[in-house]
């Protein structure tokens, strides 16, 4: 197993979660989509959410993006800025 | 200049920035809090945004508007924390040579800060709450 991965969370995810980051653990060659799979177990009240998205880094990132535990991951529901 | 502020958005300071003596027009758009969604009477709005990357996806829409159109000076910042009814959320101005220029970049930098900057408001009524566009 390696090192857990830190997700920033904002908005309705945080709301749901109650917290504003969480230590997930990842598993080797762990892709965003997997992340996203294994939160939506933990919070079932994310599928509430109309998409959901994951940004890496500061990057808006694609499923397949392969995570590191170093990475700054962030999941981001619809914005709503202006 | 793209910026995020706790404080309140000062007109004055931007429109002195804007100013440059090669521009013709210079555009401000402000965005200000509303009394109601769909007649529903709100009482304040909670904006909050994922700072750093806020600012680069920002930065990202200036730069094309930048490519776009003939902008000479540039700004847009977007307010945090609590807002009341009146207050401004987000001021975007540009001076160009010609106001179409300016007219059209405004609406693109705002529109487009719409659809893709992390920063989220949650509206607050007299009798409960929602994360605008969050849920279906």
């Amino acid at each position: 197993m390696n090192a857990p991965i830190n997700v920033l969370l904002f908005g309705i995810t945080r709301d749901i979660t109650g917290q504003t980051a969480i230590q997930h653990p990842l598993s080797p060659n762990a892709r965003v989509s997997d992340l996203l799979t294994q939160l939506h177990g933990q919070y079932p009240r994310l599928a509430e959410i109309r998409a959901l998205l994951v940004a890496v880094n500061g990057e808006y990132a694609e499923p397949d993006t392969q995570l590191k535990s170093t990475d700054e991951v962030a999941l981001i529901p619809p914005v709503s800025g202006g | 200049m793209v910026s995020l502020t706790s404080n309140p958005i000062d007109i004055s300071s931007a429109y002195k920035y804007l100013q440059t003596d090669g521009a013709g027009a210079i555009d401000l758009f402000l965005g200000v809090v509303r009394d109601n969604t769909q007649a529903r009477p709100v009482d304040r709005l909670e904006y909050e945004a994922y700072d750093r990357m806020a600012l680069s996806e920002m930065r990202k829409i200036t730069d094309e508007a930048c490519r776009r159109w003939n902008i000479l000076k540039f700004v847009v910042v977007h307010r945090t924390g609590l807002l009341r009814i009146g207050e401004m959320a987000v001021l975007i101005g540009v001076s160009t040579p010609h106001r179409a220029d300016a007219f059209e970049a405004t609406r693109y930098i705002i529109d487009t800060i719409k659809q893709t900057v992390p920063i989220w408001k949650k509206e607050v009524f007299m009798d409960g709450e929602i994360w605008v566009n969050a849920t279906p």
